[in-house]
């Protein structure tokens, strides 16, 4: 299944440095704006954002569309949440078994489901994403399974006198890691390693002729999203406070799909921008109807028929053609 | 477990393997001749359990049901790959995320009109009876649902092995561009096999509704099992997916008697292990994976 995302791809860009600075500042002093209900929502974009950007490290870089990302985001997610409930305080610690057993996870999944490509990976990625959900809703004594979830987590500590119980503090936190993130998943796209995995996405016999290891290199890419997805997952638990198997479901892993899709895969600005979108239009959808999965599912649909490319990827190749026409 | 355990489970696990089959030859055979993988292909079965159980509540007829239920999802299927897949002719990983918007909506539409409380579709009374099998009782619907299965499985062969269409599905599935160089019109048998799979799927739901009832996320748990059998089966033949589907019926079922709550994780073991020795699937096209 050679893929039309991939071709679709637009090239990285650099912003001028005035807007990164602009956007910067929006993000520090929006919350000074905002109403309480706003700065929730803000989080919750950077989180999902966050979510979002490493889901494009398969789906836009690697050209790999995973179907069970959700899995990563939810059992760190998991993970935290069990060590709080039993005590377990410091979140610069927790970060690391929260992270850790992710890996390990993808490490493990990666072995199998990394055999395959194009359609099996698709099914594989469902299904064993599937298994996850199943065993945390059966898995009782350890998840509460459906009914209870895991409630009652609170917010982090991070070992400094300040109350992440402010909605400010908790704000600023999520977004030093997220920028973290960015930066750091920049690097990566941007180096050596990044270029070869865009090469294993565009034309993976070729990498293999020049003597790359391809199974290695996306291995690699697949393991590197899944610690993003869990560092989302961590902040998630602590935002929401409460988990549910449903955090590992299908529907979940769609979630984010979408937000890919619809900001624009391959460009990694384009997620966080597909999750804004989302989660602003899902809150003033669900204060109308209750029938938020359908018109989810339209978005979908309108999407990969009238705009592959993505907000992003779209204005991307406006100012390219723009750019094009002034040379 | 002594001998007579282990033959009604052994039945168990048959009538299971065949209702699934019903789903994953569908599947199977969607994939072969579009390269699409329909993910709301465990929506067309949960719909069609919702559906029959609404006919059988209006006319009370069980055998009209089925064929109700069938028949919608057959039409609503037609409808989805006519205005919809087919638009996207040729990029098939679009289409399968087309097909993943539709299994959105179809929850949601699910969940819209018959509400969130688990129901169980009545059995036909003249098979609501049981046998007795070596001083067990085992019920007469089981065998029905094996008869059917069998009866599907042979109907579906003799039509694609003996029929003129089926040939050409057969021959779309091995080489596409060689079937439309001979002047064929392949998309008119894209939208034939989608609608076939709707069709046999919502029948699926149908027999299956009286043992795994109709509920919200049925759906996707179906679907996962389809994915199973056609993950261990092969995909594109029928010989895979029928026999990936008793295999999986099979270990599902004796997994729920070894392992009650966790039955689940035995077929991911299973699948696990043929991913490892023959990623390709026990008797799958070497190329489709």
């Amino acid at each position: 299944m050679i893929s039309i995302l991939n071709k679709l791809i637009p090239a990285e860009t650099n912003l001028p440095w005035l807007a990164k600075v602009t956007m910067l500042l929006i993000l520090v002093l929006l919350p000074f704006i905002l109403s309480s209900y706003g700065l929730s929502l803000l989080t919750k974009v950077l989180i999902f954002g966050l979510f979002a950007m490493s889901l494009d490290i398969l789906v836009g870089f690697t050209g790999l569309v995973s179907f069970n990302h959700a899995s990563f985001f939810g059992v760190a997610a998991y993970t935290v949440g069990i060590l709080v409930n039993r005590g377990f305080e410091n979140f610069w610690l927790l970060l690391i078994p929260g992270i850790a057993i992710a890996l390990l996870l993808a490490g493990l999944l990666g072995l199998l489901i990394l055999r395959s490509s194009g359609a099996y990976f698709l099914m594989i990625t469902l299904a064993f994403g599937q298994m996850l959900f199943a065993l945390a809703w059966k898995w009782r004594s350890l998840t509460g399974g459906d009914d209870d979830g895991l409630p009652g987590i609170g917010r982090p500590e991070i070992g400094l006198p300040i109350s992440m119980w402010n909605e400010q503090n908790f704000y600023f936190l999520v977004l030093i890691l997220f920028i973290g993130s960015f930066l750091l998943i920049k690097k990566v796209i941007k180096s050596p390693f990044g270029k070869s995995i865009v090469g294993t996405r565009e034309n993976e016999l070729r990498m293999q002729s020049l003597g790359y290891n391809t199974w290695l290199i996306k291995y690699i890419s697949y393991i590197i999203a899944a610690g993003f997805a869990a560092l989302a997952g961590i902040l998630y638990t602590y935002f929401n406070g409460f988990i549910s198997p449903q955090e590992l479901d299908w529907s979940m892993s769609g979630y984010i799909l979408l937000m890919v899709i619809i900001g624009g895969a391959g460009t990694l600005v384009g997620p966080v921008v597909g999750a804004a979108v989302i989660i602003i239009l899902q809150n003033l959808i669900s204060t109308y109807t209750e029938l938020w999965p359908l018109f989810m599912g339209l978005i979908f649909i309108l999407c990969v028929l009238f705009a592959r490319d993505g907000i992003v990827g779209s204005l991307l190749k406006l100012y390219q053609k723009k750019v094009g026409e002034m040379k | 477990m002594d001998s007579a355990q282990i033959i009604i489970q052994a039945l168990n696990g048959l009538s299971y393997g065949l209702l699934l089959f019903l789903l994953a030859t569908g599947l199977s055979l969607i994939f072969g001749l579009m390269g699409v993988i329909n993910l709301a292909h465990g929506s067309f079965y949960m719909l069609g359990a919702y559906v029959g159980l609404a006919i059988i509540n209006l006319t009370g007829n069980f055998v009209l049901a089925l064929l109700g239920a069938a028949l919608i999802l057959a039409f609503v299927g037609i409808l989805v790959e006519r205005f919809f897949i087919q638009r996207l002719y040729k990029r098939e990983l679009d289409q399968v995320l087309l097909t993943f918007g539709f299994a959105y909506i179809f929850m949601d539409v699910a969940k819209w009109i018959w509400g969130g409380t688990p129901r169980s579709l009545p059995k036909p009374p003249f098979l609501n009876s049981s046998l007795n099998i070596l001083g067990e009782a085992f019920p007469v619907y089981r065998i029905a649902m094996i008869i059917i299965g069998l009866f599907v499985a042979l109907a579906l062969w003799l039509f694609l092995e003996r029929t003129r269409v089926g040939a050409v599905i057969r021959a779309g599935v091995d080489d596409q561009e060689m079937v439309k160089a001979m002047g064929i019109n392949i998309k008119i048998f894209f939208t034939g096999i989608f609608a076939l799979g709707a069709f046999l799927a919502a029948f699926g739901g149908v027999i299956g509704g009286p043992i795994m009832g109709a509920y919200l996320g049925l759906d996707f748990n179906i679907l996962v099992l389809a994915l199973a059998v056609v993950v261990v089966g092969g995909l594109g033949t029928l010989k895979g997916a029928f026999w990936g589907s008793i295999l999986i019926g099979f270990i599902e079922t004796f997994g729920k008697v070894f392992f009650i709550n966790f039955a689940i994780v035995t077929i991911y073991i299973a699948m696990a292990l043929i991913l490892i020795f023959k990623p390709a699937g026990l008797l799958g096209k070497e190329e489709s994976y």
